[in-house]
């Protein structure tokens, strides 16, 4: 089973909850603003990441999804 | 090892213009997420309060009232009662439950009405810009208590959830909080547990959800949850109050 | 048909039965509150639904939550209760739901007196509520009249998907008068799911509705008002309604007057006629919208030479009436506050005094 981690950045607020949680460390906020004016997370270390949904969870605004990938 | 996350259906796509970090977000999710998963959105009616969640009804995609300040279980109850199949739910804040709407909650759940409330409580009020709430914390500051609550002028924060579980007619009360993961997971159940009782057309559901308000705190997203942690949650404690049971 | 006799307040609560309302929420107030005390028992019996809510302030807005789910709703109240359901009115008006208020008057301002009078018919037709609102008002004259307006009123509240008030009094809701309760009154309810939360299953639409009252962009806001607005100008034009009474001779006072007080200068009318002394009234039945033009030509015609409001309050459709004037004729006033009822002989010594 593959998964993808998704991150909407326009809808992430880059309020840093997730950011705190994630128990990989994978997430950062990124130094370039959005539409909005927040500056979005983004996965600096994408390759720690264990598809928990921890960083779904915490989020208040739906910027993240995890979905199914076909495996090649 | 991992798993899928998606929005949930009833969740609308619209952004929501709360703060960055504010919790009303996940509990709207939580909200969406029970209603998704007990497949009851096509007789869902939400009652939207007036607060930051004033625009709730712009975030869901099921039937939406909108309330006036605290009266929002008044209007629960006439629903209900002339649909009761009908899911019934309303989300309310500090003040429009705890304070101008506290005479219709307290009828609400004693003559044992059978909808759902959503209690935000984040001890101050919100929309307005920062005024005390009949829940921020002794010393807390607001903006109509610039010194910090003083208690001996306005008395102590008010224990929503215990005030409605002292009511005799059985009802479901709990208090949970979505300051870190094991919290929301365990709110997420609440809440659904909440709906349930509703479905089986059971009893009252009050679900209060300590939540932070950054903006209003003066504290980054992430400093709010500590200082939820450490000020709100010795003082308004997490748990079921009581159980229909 | 059989006529029964019955108390005010009873024929009330059976008028919405019969007209297809089946759920009630009230407050106790003195002197409406054998309505709820007849609809507890009768409530059942067809299987609607009652409850008696912890303040007319919730009641109003369990009112708003039934109407906005789609349901033929109804509460009865008084003056002080009125009052303080103004506020739901404004937001059931501006959400455009219907439902049916009934105002059973008494004495005021304040906590007043339990007598009948008829000192809310500024609050009734001018807004007692906040915003550009306006509530069809229906001003019954006796027991009849009130189960007849009673039923007409569920029917006009869908047509104008608003709320539309019965403007009694004390003497009203007590008083017992034999009834009839007319079949083609009671309509069947109209199709709700353009707009009702009525559940989303129960539409072929699917789409999700929203009962709201609040528009925060400048636009909506405005088309909401002008939407409003568009409704009370065909109320103008389509539901006057009003009864001239002894008009077809050459009278040279006109009275104008209302429910109760309006029975009472019937039977002084009626005195003076025999003494040879021609006196008219107009009484409207809508008192808003107001027979404006009614009553403009019935106090300008060329006999009449002046106008007379008697009202039990310090004079609040006279207002009303001087504007329909349009100072063609002197408008006076008499009025009557505590709760007793002017009799006839006092309402003649009046007239004869402006002769």
């Amino acid at each position: 089973m593959a998964y993808e981690h998704i991150i909407d950045s326009e809808r992430c607020k880059g309020c840093g909850l997730c950011v705190n949680f994630c128990p990989k460390n994978v997430l950062e906020l990124t130094k370039k603003v959005n539409a909005k004016g927040h500056f979005p997370v983004y996965q600096a270390r994408p390759e720690d990441c264990i598809h928990c949904t921890i960083c779904c969870i915490m989020c208040p605004d739906v910027a993240i999804q995890i979905v199914e990938t076909q495996t090649t | 090892m991992g798993k899928t996350f998606s929005k949930p259906a009833v969740l609308s796509d619209t952004m929501t213009h709360y703060c960055p970090g504010c919790t009303h977000g996940i509990v709207h999710r939580l909200v969406a997420e029970a209603i998704d998963e007990l497949g009851i959105m096509d007789r869902t009616v939400g009652i939207a309060p007036v607060g930051c969640a004033v625009l709730a009804y712009n975030y869901f995609n099921c039937d939406f009232q909108e309330a006036a300040h605290g009266r929002a279980p008044a209007m629960a109850t006439g629903i209900k009662r002339v649909r009761p199949d009908l899911i019934v739910f309303t989300y309310q804040g500090d003040g429009d439950l705890a304070s101008i709407g506290m005479g219709e909650i307290i009828h609400a759940a004693n003559r044992g009405e059978k909808f759902t409330t959503i209690f935000i409580n984040n001890a101050i009020y919100g929309m307005t810009g920062g005024q005390m709430a009949p829940t921020t914390m002794p010393g807390q500051r607001a903006s109509t208590a610039p010194a910090g609550r003083d208690t001996d002028q306005t008395g102590m924060p008010i224990k929503m959830a215990n005030l409605l579980g002292g009511l005799v007619t059985p009802a479901y009360v709990t208090r949970q909080a979505v300051l870190k993961p094991q919290q929301i997971n365990k709110t997420k159940k609440a809440i659904k547990q909440a709906f349930q009782y509703q479905v089986e057309g059971k009893c009252f559901s009050f679900v209060e959800v300590i939540s932070t308000c950054p903006t209003n705190w003066g504290l980054t997203p992430l400093d709010s949850l500590k200082w939820a942690e450490e000020t709100l949650l010795p003082y308004y404690e997490l748990g079921d109050i009581k159980t229909p049971e | 048909m059989a006529k029964v006799l019955m108390k005010g307040n009873e024929a009330i609560g059976e008028a919405a039965i019969r007209a297809g309302c089946k759920n009630y929420f009230a407050y106790p107030i003195t002197p409406q509150s054998e309505v709820a005390e007849y609809l507890v028992k009768r409530l059942p019996e067809v299987g609607g639904v009652f409850l008696q809510g912890e303040s007319e302030v919730a009641v109003g807005y369990m009112i708003f939550g039934a109407a906005g789910a789609g349901e033929r709703v109804m509460t009865t109240s008084s003056s002080p209760g009125i009052s303080l359901m103004s506020e739901a009115i404004s937001y059931i008006a501006a959400a455009q739901c219907p439902a049916v208020f009934v105002n059973i008057m008494r004495g005021g301002p304040g906590l007043g007196g339990i007598l009948p009078s008829q000192a809310d018919y500024f609050q009734a037709t001018k807004g007692g509520g906040h915003g550009d609102y306006r509530l069809l008002v229906l001003a019954p004259d006796g027991v009849q009249e009130a189960v007849e307006m009673t039923m007409q009123a569920f029917t006009l509240a869908e047509k104008y998907r608003g709320p539309v008030m019965i403007l009694g009094d004390g003497l009203i809701g007590q008083m017992m008068e034999p009834v009839e309760f007319p079949e083609n009154l009671a309509t069947e309810p109209s199709n709700k799911d353009d707009w009702a939360t009525n559940g989303m299953s129960t539409r072929k639409s699917k789409k999700r509705n929203l009962v709201k009252s609040l528009f925060l962009d400048p636009t909506e806001l405005n088309a909401n008002n002008l939407a409003l607005k568009a409704k009370y100008e065909q109320m103008k034009r389509e539901e006057i309604q009003f009864e001239l009474y002894n008009a077809d001779n050459d009278y040279k006072v006109l009275i104008t007057s209302y429910g109760t007080m309006s029975r009472v200068c019937r039977t002084a009318i009626d005195q003076l006629k025999e003494e040879g002394i021609e006196v008219a009234m107009l009484r409207p039945k809508t008192l808003f919208p107001f027979p404006e033009q009614a009553v403009h030509e019935a106090a300008t015609k060329e006999s009449c030479k002046s106008v007379i409001s008697i009202e039990m309050s310090m004079g609040q459709m006279v207002e009303d009436v001087e504007r329909c004037v349009k100072g063609q004729r002197p408008v006076e006033f008499y009025g009557e506050c505590g709760g007793d009822i002017p009799s006839p002989e006092k309402i003649i010594d009046i007239i004869k005094a402006m002769l």
